[in-house]
């Protein structure tokens, strides 16, 4: 059995199976629970549980879980790469919405990076934490790119990005319907603004021009965030 | 399937040396997507490509890619766990401020245009 256990720990199949699984599994969850409950059985964040509580039970490191999990990780690039085609099929909306994008998502990230730095140094963080959290608006490659360059904690960065982006995939549309902001390009350029992929995940799911206009602002907020943390942070 | 993955990797690849030979911040996908949207724009493929095939098969999807990231959540959780407030709170903070900002003056930019603003 231990013999086993060891030969599994440096296999690529551990960390692959498990991950389908645990996203197997959330997506039944999902769908088994009741409506009210629909929003917040987010499949990742199943999937989060079940991985992390089956490493801890079998005592295997995250890095040896990377051996497999990495592999299906590396299709965020081609899946990144084919958001490309939701923005084609919309591509008739685009000229009405050159402006509203040009205003509305550099203003974005300009409040991402400001909010996230000053809401850090009120409620009593570290200049260290302020330099961490700045870029967490962009998607995951790009915080942790930018929070090198500007000395931040780059893995914590990451950690950051992922918590926001399944914090939006659980309550965005939500939030979204309060604020009365009903317009689906609206909707998708927000959630794209403001969680890149993983909230685009869950636009994609709400629409079809949505999620190709979450898309869209993933790519430009990832842009604008690496251009403007430096920036601000001066000013800050 | 084999030709659509062969396309969406190959824009990447694209993307990631145009990235690292002008030394951009950008990431290389991001690129690689903004080149693959011009290319469909001027070319217009059948939606029976099977290109189309490939990007909606990994969209659909989408969410499961990042899993294994997210994982290296619950390495780190000590860490959020020894700043609670300032973590948690500014997290929250700046997504809310970011989201409606972005949301409502895309509204008011679209102006009559805007769904559900008259009906």
């Amino acid at each position: 059995m231990s013999d086993a256990l060891d030969w599994l720990r440096t296999s690529p199949l551990l960390g692959l199976f498990l991950t389908l699984m645990g996203y197997r599994l959330g997506l039944e969850l999902q769908q088994r629970v009741p409506v009210a409950w629909k929003a917040v059985a987010q499949p990742v964040l199943v999937a989060l549980v079940v991985i992390g509580t089956t490493l801890w039970v079998l005592d295997i490191s995250y890095d040896d879980y990377l051996v497999g999990g990495s592999i299906i990780g590396f299709f965020l690039g081609p899946a990144t790469v084919a958001l490309a085609v939701p923005l084609h099929r919309q591509a008739h909306h685009l000229g009405r919405m050159f402006l509203p994008m040009v205003v509305a998502l550099p203003l974005g990230a300009v409040v991402g990076i400001v909010t996230g730095v000053l809401a850090v140094r009120v409620l009593g963080g570290d200049h260290l934490l302020e330099l961490t959290m700045a870029p967490k608006s962009a998607t995951t490659p790009v915080s942790l790119a930018v929070s090198t360059s500007i000395g931040g904690l780059p893995a914590l960065t990451a950690v950051l990005a992922i918590v926001t982006g399944i914090i939006s995939a659980v309550a965005a549309p939500a939030v979204l319907n309060l604020a009365r902001i009903r317009d689906r390009r609206a909707r998708g350029l927000a959630i794209g603004a403001s969680s890149h992929g993983i909230g685009t995940s869950r636009a994609l799911r709400e629409h079809p021009t949505e999620g190709a206009f979450s898309g869209l602002a993933m790519g430009l907020t990832a842009l604008l965030v690496s251009v403007l943390t430096p920036i601000i942070l001066i000013l800050l | 399937m084999i030709n659509g993955l062969l396309w969406l990797l190959g824009f990447q690849l694209v993307g990631e040396v145009v990235v690292r030979s002008l030394d951009l911040t950008i990431p290389g996908p991001v690129v690689g997507m903004v080149l693959l949207f011009v290319v469909l724009q001027l070319r217009k493929p059948p939606a029976s490509a099977n290109l189309f095939r490939a990007a909606d098969g990994l969209l659909k999807h989408l969410q499961l890619l990042f899993i294994p990231a997210g994982v290296g959540v619950i390495t780190l959780l000590h860490v959020v766990g020894d700043h609670p407030v300032p973590i948690v709170g500014a997290l929250v903070v700046s997504w809310l401020a970011v989201l409606l900002v972005v949301g409502w003056v895309t509204t008011l930019l679209l102006g009559r245009d805007a769904e559900g603003v008259r009906r």
